[in-house]
């Protein structure tokens, strides 16, 4: 490889497991969950301006909402009592409903201790079960068993699965700012926020984390990945706390905002998928989910209000991205988008990853054919979207050093200001995104295929997106000098933003256009039954899925490249 | 920081000190401490020992400056009142000595480019939207502060500094600067309104500059109240379309910063906008008359920005591209007037 990447492993930044946040937070984890499910109550109590008609209304949709998940979206990893506790939480309704001589205050009481039970409940079934040696014990099984899918694949011959020449990070490089990262980790709380294509994220994520020597980030998991019990195993070790996306009511938004922002302030380092779901499109992330983002700015503020001003209370927000070559979901996510495009129509929370057979079928794939996976990390910049230097002092655009409390300052007093703080949330989520395309690094796959779909869209110009993906597969075919051609100045074009810091490539773009071409070609979505790019006998380039290609060529859609045709 | 903390009360900056930014700096000065900021010392000195500046009244209590980093250590509130042409210098000469919990509200109504080095509204045909900047933009763009704020209504200066009744807008995103500007401007003569679209009350402002040209040229031409009638209708129309090609919204065109300020500037000979058009329409050049104007009048540069910008998108702006041909092409107004008449407008109202 004449790439040059880390492959070393580093030191662990805390060596001794006890100074590790994610181990304190396990061990008083009793205590984190009532204090979680507290502050959650005192949450939507101001919410709801402690008026108890308005709490009750709270109450009963959240009921409502409950007992039809139940009914309608069961899942396996919902526990038994599920039905029972929801059962009891209507009687309890009723019984306060029907009490007429109750006071305000008494019934604002008599709600308040419902709510409570909603709250612990929600705060005890988020809250994570990181435990030390199976963290331990699932770190060596990815390393050592990958290692050995990994060699068996590549170093030919009799005991090659005992070879060591080969790791993981020959499979998945990582790049950027790891120093940085690593530095600040010591010294405040990380908040990483990776773009989302596939299910592997998060062990992808889990595993660099551990390559880069830092302690184990918490992070949200959806629950449907808690319905695979090897997946839950996974998950419960890289110390998830879980998110259950069927659950929408304010009770639980809430009890999830508390939990993920004490977190926070806890110091544990965490992991949001901005994006809030894998994307279905393909496309970078351009429009972020804010919920959790506004937990880190909230987290922020509240340090500061506690006096913490200095770099041990500064939350810091390193952006990542994952880049493949293949995504195993492809084809459901862009089926999923392009039925959901156009109208907001409810669809079920699936999940198509369910089978362990087919994971691990693509495990072996993975590991026994190349294809690589690239993680980048971004620069560290603070709740606002500033980049920090490496004492993590937030700099303004001309470098000079600000304040990052001075956001929060109102007539000379850090202010609570809920309105202003979704304002800053919207604008660091922006900020995200803009670093999302500036580390974005390009993969001849994405290439080829961004190049194919344009030059196909500018064929059929007076196709909408929907018809031009139900064009007839075998009436498309690209003469391949026209597609290098196209290839080059797709090529050019990128190179340019790079030198404008605005995308990143990968070390194999840089050989000739053919070999680039060659490279795209064999490697894009290449396990799929159907391929989106081929070169077909007479060497043009053809497709036997459309929307397949539609999908890999929307991970370099937000550049513009499309004005090119 | 230091100097921040170590006064209780808090003074408020005004930054030029033109028509508009005198009489804000002196219906700021009713309530609370302020300091102005000009950029030449012999206006600073005017305004500290005779408290005038260009013939117009100061409140006595109001102190000036020429240094940026004064009156950004002293005030945590800032008006911003410069013409949009210094507007990106203004901002970068203060951008070291703002800090993020400085609160700014501009007043400008004009726009920004950003175009490559080395190019300028002469050398370029078409410009993007993402090479417009509103004021607040720019202020974001250049600085740290994120708290911004914009003032706009009908508030022609003559009329503030004598103080009859007026209303104006605070538009920002944030609520507490909305809440900010109330607590100080509002008085018993001068309403304040809030709005979240900030881009959109910026966009109404700055577009009626071109209708307030176009007006002042149908009073050159001693057309009458139908004219002006039909005018403002159609103007409004394509302030809406533009607007919303900019990112602006729909109900701050027919708000108080819109439609208010609209009508107005077309009825007032006190504005600069319907001056260059008044002369224009009596058969002056406009050499001439951009030559004997002590203020700039930011309508005519905003048709050139428009001008560009419609070439890159399908949309027709009648009204704004007609004035450019009058502008710019040495196309007779009469001829203009003409071409607006026989205009296929079909639809009286096609935005609500």
């Amino acid at each position: 490889m004449e790439e040059k990447y880390i492959k070393h492993r580093y030191e662990p930044i805390l060596p001794s497991k006890d100074e590790w946040p994610v181990v304190k937070l396990a061990r008083e984890r009793k205590e984190f969950v009532k204090k979680v499910s507290e502050k959650s109550q005192d949450r939507i109590l101001r919410l709801t301006s402690q008026n108890p008609d308005i709490l009750k209304e709270e109450l009963e949709t959240t009921l409502y909402r409950e007992k039809l998940r139940i009914k309608q979206n069961p899942w396996v990893v919902d526990p038994d009592d599920d039905l029972d506790f929801w059962n009891k939480v209507k009687d309890a309704l009723l019984q306060v409903n029907s009490e007429t001589k109750l006071s305000k205050s008494q019934r604002l009481e008599a709600y308040r201790e419902i709510l409570q039970r909603i709250t612990t409940r929600y705060s005890e079934e988020i809250a994570s079960n990181f435990k030390h040696h199976h963290y331990k014990f699932t770190r060596s099984v990815v390393t050592y068993g990958f290692a050995r899918l990994l060699n068996a694949a590549r170093v030919k011959g009799f005991r090659s699965i005992f070879s060591n020449q080969y790791t993981l990070q020959d499979k998945i490089q990582i790049t950027g700012q790891t120093d940085q990262l690593r530095d600040l980790a010591t010294k405040g709380t990380v908040v990483m926020v990776p773009t989302h294509f596939s299910n592997l994220d998060s062990i992808l994520i889990g595993w660099t984390i551990s390559v880069l020597g830092l302690p184990p980030f918490i992070y949200g998991a959806g629950l449907n990945l808690f319905n695979i019990s090897i997946f839950a195993y996974f998950m419960d070790a890289l110390g998830a706390y879980k998110v259950d996306r069927r659950k929408k009511n304010l009770m639980y938004l809430e009890t999830l905002k508390t939990y993920s922002k004490e977190a926070i302030q806890f110091g544990c380092h965490s992991l949001f998928f901005p994006g809030g779901t894998r994307s279905r499109s393909g496309m970078i992330e351009s429009k972020l989910k804010l919920g959790l983002l506004s937990t880190a700015i909230e987290a922020q503020r509240t340090n500061y209000q506690k006096g913490f001003k200095d770099i041990s209370g500064k939350v810091f927000i390193v952006p990542v991205t994952i880049n493949y070559h293949f995504v195993l979901e492809a084809p459901s996510l862009i089926r999923e988008y392009l039925s959901i495009t156009g109208q907001e129509r409810y669809y079920k929370e699936n999940d198509e990853f369910s089978s362990s057979y087919k994971i691990s079928k693509f495990l072996v794939k993975f590991f026994t054919k190349g294809s690589d996976i690239s993680v980048s990390v971004g620069k560290a910049m603070d709740v606002l979207g500033n980049y920090v230097d490496e004492h993590g002092e937030s700099l303004d655009k001309n470098g000079r050093r600000i304040d990052t409390q001075d956001y929060f300052i109102s007539n000379g007093e850090i202010t609570v200001d809920q309105q202003r703080e979704e304002e800053y949330t919207f604008l660091l989520g922006k900020r995200i995104v803009e670093e999302f395309h500036k580390i974005n690094r390009v993969f001849s796959s994405h290439l080829v295929a961004f190049t194919a779909f344009e030059m196909i869209k500018e064929q059929n110009q007076k196709l909408d997106l929907f018809d031009l993906i139900r064009l007839p597969e075998e009436e498309i075919s690209i003469p391949y000098d026209d597609f290098k051609a196209a290839c080059q100045k797709v090529y050019d074009r990128i190179l340019e933003l790079k030198k404008e810091k605005q995308i990143n490539v990968a070390p194999h773009m840089k050989r000739s256009m053919d070999e680039i071409i060659q490279h795209g070609l064999d490697n894009v979505g290449m396990y799929h039954a159907k391929r989106p790019l081929i070169r077909d006998k007479s060497g043009a380039i053809v497709t036997e899925d459309m929307s397949l290609l539609y999908f890999y060529h929307n991970r370099l859609h937000g550049y513009g490249l499309e004005k090119l045709f | 920081m230091d100097s921040k903390n170590s006064s209780k009360v808090k003074k408020i900056g005004v930054v030029g000190v033109g028509s508009f930014g005198t009489a804000i700096a002196n219906m700021l000065a009713e309530k609370s401490a302020v300091i102005v900021y000009a950029r030449k010392s012999e206006v600073v000195d005017e305004i500290n020992s005779l408290h005038q500046t260009q013939g117009r009244n100061l409140n006595p209590a109001i102190r000036a400056t020429n240094n940026p980093q004064e009156i950004c250590a002293q005030c945590e509130i800032l008006f911003f009142m410069v013409p949009s042409s210094g507007f990106q210098e203004v901002t970068r000469n203060f951008a070291p000595y703002l800090h993020p919990y400085h609160l700014i509200i501009h007043g400008t109504k004009g726009l920004c480019l950003d175009l490559p080095a080395g190019q300028d509204l002469k050398t370029v045909q078409k410009i993007k939207r993402s090479q417009i900047l509103t004021m607040s933009e720019v202020i974001q763009r250049e600085t740290v502060a994120v708290r911004v704020g914009c003032l706009a209504g009908p508030n022609l200066s003559k009329e503030l500094i004598k103080g009859q009744p007026a209303a104006t807008v605070i538009a920002s995103k944030y609520n507490e600067v909305i809440l900010e500007g109330q607590r100080l401007l509002r008085s018993d003569r001068f309403q304040v309104y809030g709005n979240s679209d900030i881009i959109g009350v910026e966009l109404s402002g700055v577009l009626k500059n071109i209708i307030a040209i176009a007006s002042g040229a149908l009073a050159g031409l001693g057309l009458g109240e139908n004219a002006k009638g039909l005018l403002i209708s159609r103007g409004m129309v394509e302030m809406v379309h533009l607007s919303t090609a900019l990112g602006g919204g729909v109900q701050s065109v027919i708000g108080l910063a819109g439609i208010g300020d609209l009508v107005a500037t077309c009825n007032s000979v006190d504005s600069r906008n319907f001056t260059v058009g008044y002369r224009l329409a009596k058969g002056e050049k406009l050499d001439q008359i951009l030559a004997d104007m002590e203020e700039v009048a930011e309508g005519i540069n905003t048709v050139k920005i428009i001008k560009a910008f419609l070439e890159t998108t399908d949309l027709r702006a009648p009204i704004t591209e007609n004035l450019h041909r009058v502008l710019f092409e040495d196309f007779e107004i009469e001829e203009a007037l003409q071409f607006l008449m026989k205009f296929p407008f079909s639809v009286d109202v096609d935005f609500v």
